[in-house]
């Protein structure tokens, strides 16, 4: 029986290798998608827990800014400041939660499960798009549960803006799963994770206009380097999409980068820029 | 039809030579032994075998397939249980082996159909919708021995499989390891530092030092070190040594108590003749005594040294320790 299984697989193999392999890898990338998807949604603890940090910026932080410092964007009716960082925040949730799900890679090596997958008859750039894809849904999940609090600070959406805001997320949490797995790529251990940390994931927050707009006169350093932060397109983006009915033309213009097809071109861009070497760190053999 | 092929497969880290100039087959439906201290080269061969790893010289073929030029078929033809394990904890038992038919493409109904019958052989049936971080260490192996074979493979590798168990599940997950080479007619490709293991294999290449020094039968292996020891103690302990060496054709010599002691290969096969022997010349036998040389001898006879057993008792309570820190984390 054994002998016969081989051979057939042996005549398979000869003849339309190639299209089957493509099916395999589409199917491999949906297979770790739905790994990633699983792991989310029976972690109930994490999706709550995730919520927190959020939630502490836009009431505690928000909240208390707001009353220190009125309106901004101009007198001429700007914008409340809670208002103002909701599309930061948001960006941040979807960073975080991009960034953290790609960096599972490193436990899932460190703790053996990377294996299986690695002997798995997929392609390894199978392996990096279905964990792009895993960890933008994730994003795009948590992004969706804080959408559902923007009344509370009296932030509103049209239908449109949703879809919009929904869009401009998953550009954001692919480029940033992109990046995550580029630098999970060759990292053995999770004792990186706190330099990942402090040195990436915090900077590229702070200097992203998250919680400050970058258009009232900072210094020309830090706007310097908010134009290299790939995170400053997509809260740009975001803000823009969020704001716009809030907000008259000027004021939102007077608060914002770049226009919006810029930050879209950008963000799909770097997307590819950080998948590249992702896949090629991933993929080589030793 | 082989199904392992290697020759002469070389593997070098830097200055050092992890494995030497291998070469072997491995028949179909064989239980094939690695035999050999840890650092040996063991896992370094299984892993360029399985492709996670490039040779630095040489070739080697799975199931005909090329490992560095037919990666895909080569996986697709072999299961793999790892030394460490590789289960996601935070999954089910039967969502860890859904996510390998899905990566296997092993089609849904035949999934089902196989997993429940891999299931039932392995005794996991009951436990199988709990998270696989509430299993023991033995159950988790079971299941890994289930999901490697969930897709049919031609070849199951098996690094260490029984490593860090008790020596009644280490004796189960034989058991099972048999029954399914049996029912499936599976090559079991396995590595281990466990001399009783090895006897279970068909052949054992014996491993040191990167290099295969010795591949026979578990019993011809034993050979080499000399036959069985029978020890016999009469009540005329001279007239027996005279009539074994007579009718037997053995070269008895006399223990330091006085008893009898003959070697000879295939002691268990002599016993009863030379007990019909004694009995008829009318001497009766107090007490007999089967020795049969280990396959810790046979290394010891090969290498002067001992398989460094303590060193990979270290080893595990280290991977041990690493993976209860690792289930009780965020994983």
């Amino acid at each position: 029986m054994n002998g016969h299984a081989l051979s057939t697989r042996r005549a398979a193999g000869a003849g339309g290798a190639r299209r089957s392999h493509l099916r395999r890898d589409l199917r491999g990338i949906y297979t770790i998608w739905y790994r990633d998807v699983l792991r989310f949604f029976k972690d109930r603890v994490r999706i709550f827990a995730s919520l927190g940090q959020p939630l502490l910026f836009l009431f505690v932080f928000g909240a208390g800014i707001s009353a220190a410092i009125g309106r901004l964007g101009g007198a001429s009716g700007g914008t409340d400041y809670k208002q103002f960082i909701f599309p930061g925040v948001l960006g941040m949730t979807v960073l975080f939660s991009a960034v953290f799900s790609a960096l599972s890679i490193v436990w899932d090596r460190e703790f053996g499960f990377l294996r299986e997958v690695l002997v798995a008859p997929i392609s390894r750039w199978a392996v990096v798009l279905g964990k792009v894809a895993g960890g933008s849904t994730v994003s795009m999940f948590q992004g969706a549960l804080l959408l559902l609090l923007a009344p509370l600070i009296g932030v509103r959406f049209s239908v449109l803006q949703v879809i919009e805001l929904f869009g401009a997320m998953l550009l954001l949490a692919a480029m940033m799963s992109a990046f995550g797995i580029l630098i999970a790529a060759r990292q053995r251990t999770m004792e990186g994770f706190q330099v990942v940390m402090q040195f990436l994931l915090f900077p590229m927050l702070f200097l992203s206009g998250a919680f400050f707009p970058l258009t009232t006169g900072v210094p020309r350093w830090l706007l310097a380097l908010a134009k290299i932060d790939p995170v400053t397109y997509g809260v740009d983006l975001l803000r823009q999409v969020a704001l716009r009915e809030a907000l008259p033309k000027p004021a939102l213009a007077a608060l914002s980068l770049h226009p919006p097809g810029f930050d879209i071109a950008v963000m799909v861009v770097l997307t590819f820029v950080f998948l590249a070497p992702a896949v090629w760190l991933f993929a080589k053999q030793e | 039809m082989d199904v392992i092929e290697t020759e002469g497969l070389v593997r070098r880290f830097g200055e050092l030579t992890a494995v030497d100039h291998v070469t072997f087959e491995v028949g179909e439906g064989e239980a094939f032994g690695f035999l050999g201290p840890n650092g040996a080269g063991k896992t370094t061969t299984i892993n360029m075998l399985c492709t996670l790893l490039k040779p630095t010289e040489g070739r080697a073929r799975v199931s005909g397939y090329d490992v560095c030029s037919q990666q895909s078929e080569v996986r697709d033809s072999i299961g793999l249980i790892f030394q460490d394990q590789t289960l996601d904890n935070r999954l089910t038992g039967w969502e860890n082996l859904r996510f390998h038919a899905m990566l296997y493409d092993v089609p849904k109904d035949q999934f089902e159909r196989r997993a429940k019958e891999l299931l039932e052989m392995v005794e996991l049936a009951d436990y199988v919708h709990e998270d696989v971080r509430n299993y023991s260490g033995g159950m988790r192996r079971r299941l890994e021995i289930a999901r490697g074979l969930l897709h049919s493979p031609n070849v199951l590798f098996l690094d260490e499989p029984t490593i860090g168990l008790d020596p009644q599940t280490r004796r189960h997950i034989w058991d099972y390891l048999l029954k399914l080479r049996d029912a499936e007619g599976v090559t079991l490709f396995m590595t281990t530092h466990y001399m009783d293991e090895a006897e279970n294999c068909g052949r054992v290449a014996v491993i040191d030092h990167g290099e295969i020094i010795a591949l026979e039968t578990p019993e011809r292996l034993k050979a080499m070190v000399g036959g069985d020891v029978i020890d016999l103690c009469t009540s005329d302990d001279a007239r027996s040594a005279e009539l074994l060496r007579e009718r037997h054709g053995v070269e008895p010599r006399t223990g330091p108590g006085g008893e009898v002691i003959v070697e000879a290969a295939g002691g268990d096969r002599l016993i009863p003749p030379m007990l019909a022997t004694l009995a008829g010349a009318g001497i009766e036998v107090r007490s007999i005594n089967l020795k049969r040389p280990t396959l810790e001898d046979v290394f010891i006879k090969l290498t002067g040294r001992r398989i460094r057993a303590e060193g990979a008792d270290t080893m595990t309570a280290m991977r041990q320790h690493a993976q209860m820190w690792g289930g009780g984390g965020r994983r």
